[in-house]
């Protein structure tokens, strides 16, 4: 039960906008436009499933370390996942950026999810390199040797040093994870705010349909104004 | 329990440096090739192969 001038207080108006920017019918629908039942349309959450099992097994080979990890069975096999996983991860996520990229998902306000995404991609490059750093054998070593000369020649060497162990050990288990963990969240909230861009057919037929309207304008309304769960043809 | 890793070296020689091709200035390793050709074939095959539960109409189950 709420007082009178409730509806004044930070809380509610933190609340009102929140809602406001990321209504949860948009967070969680039930249903989705019709040209997402697509192949294409599932190498977005792949790249999430695939990143959910990097964390757990990185989480785990944190908190049983080297000596675990290195020696023993499980550790080897804990290890192994923790690699694999990051091997499916790019192979479902450039798969996913092809796609979104022949489809020019940027198109309908939908800029930010698409840097966002990119970003993203590049940042798990480099929590990947380190991951390589940190392995703790000959061959992170030499990796480390090889990265420090190409690091140098680029102009970028000052600023961190792949040489040196718990600097790269905290970077990929901090603060790249943290940074990465940031933009995907972000980049899931706008898929989901801004919704799933419409083949380019679908997105021209609502333009059509807009008169005198932007084109962004067009491409941007093709999901937002038809309700979730409204069946719509696929063009093509 | 039967090694596995001696049956997998007797396919792929796992001592020795893996091979690598080399066309110029390119040079890339099988590995890597192998891995960019199968992400090519999966696109193709997630644009032309039908997705369970799509109707013609485009209308979803």
């Amino acid at each position: 039960m709420t007082a009178a001038g409730d509806e004044r207080m930070w809380t509610a108006r933190l609340r009102r906008r929140a809602v406001s920017a990321l209504p949860p019918e948009q967070l969680l629908p039930d249903r989705q436009p019709a040209y997402v039942s697509s192949w294409i349309y599932v190498f977005g959450v792949l790249s999430l499933a695939s990143l959910l099992v990097v964390l757990v097994t990185g989480v785990v080979l944190a908190l049983a370390g080297p000596q675990w990890y290195h020696v023993s069975g499980t550790g080897r096999f804990v290890n192994s996942l923790h690699l694999w996983s990051v091997e499916l991860f790019f192979f479902t996520m450039v798969i996913h950026l092809w796609g979104k990229f022949f489809m020019a998902a940027w198109r309908g306000r939908r800029a930010l999810t698409w840097v966002t995404g990119a970003v993203a991609f590049l940042g798990s490059i480099g929590t990947a390199f380190t991951g390589y750093l940190v392995q703790s054998n000959f061959d992170s070593q030499w990796i480390a040797g090889e990265a420090k000369d190409g690091l140098n020649s680029v102009g970028i060497g000052a600023f961190f040093n792949v040489l040196n162990y718990g600097q790269m050990l905290l970077f990929h288990v901090v603060l790249l994870p943290l940074v990465l963990g940031v933009l995907i969240v972000w980049h899931v909230l706008l898929v989901r705010r801004r919704g799933v861009v419409p083949p380019y057919e679908q997105a021209a037929a609502a333009q059509a349909g807009t008169a005198g309207g932007h084109r962004a304008d067009a491409e941007s309304t093709v999901d937002s104004t038809v309700p979730v769960g409204q069946k719509q043809e696929v063009a093509g | 329990m039967p090694d596995h890793r001696g049956v997998l070296a007797a396919l792929i020689p796992m001592d020795s440096p893996g091979p690598y091709l080399h066309w110029g200035v390119i040079q890339i390793s099988v590995a890597n090739l192998v891995v960019i050709v199968l992400m090519l074939l999966v696109f193709v095959l997630a644009l032309f192969l039908r997705f369970p539960g799509r109707h013609d109409d485009g209308s979803q189950r």
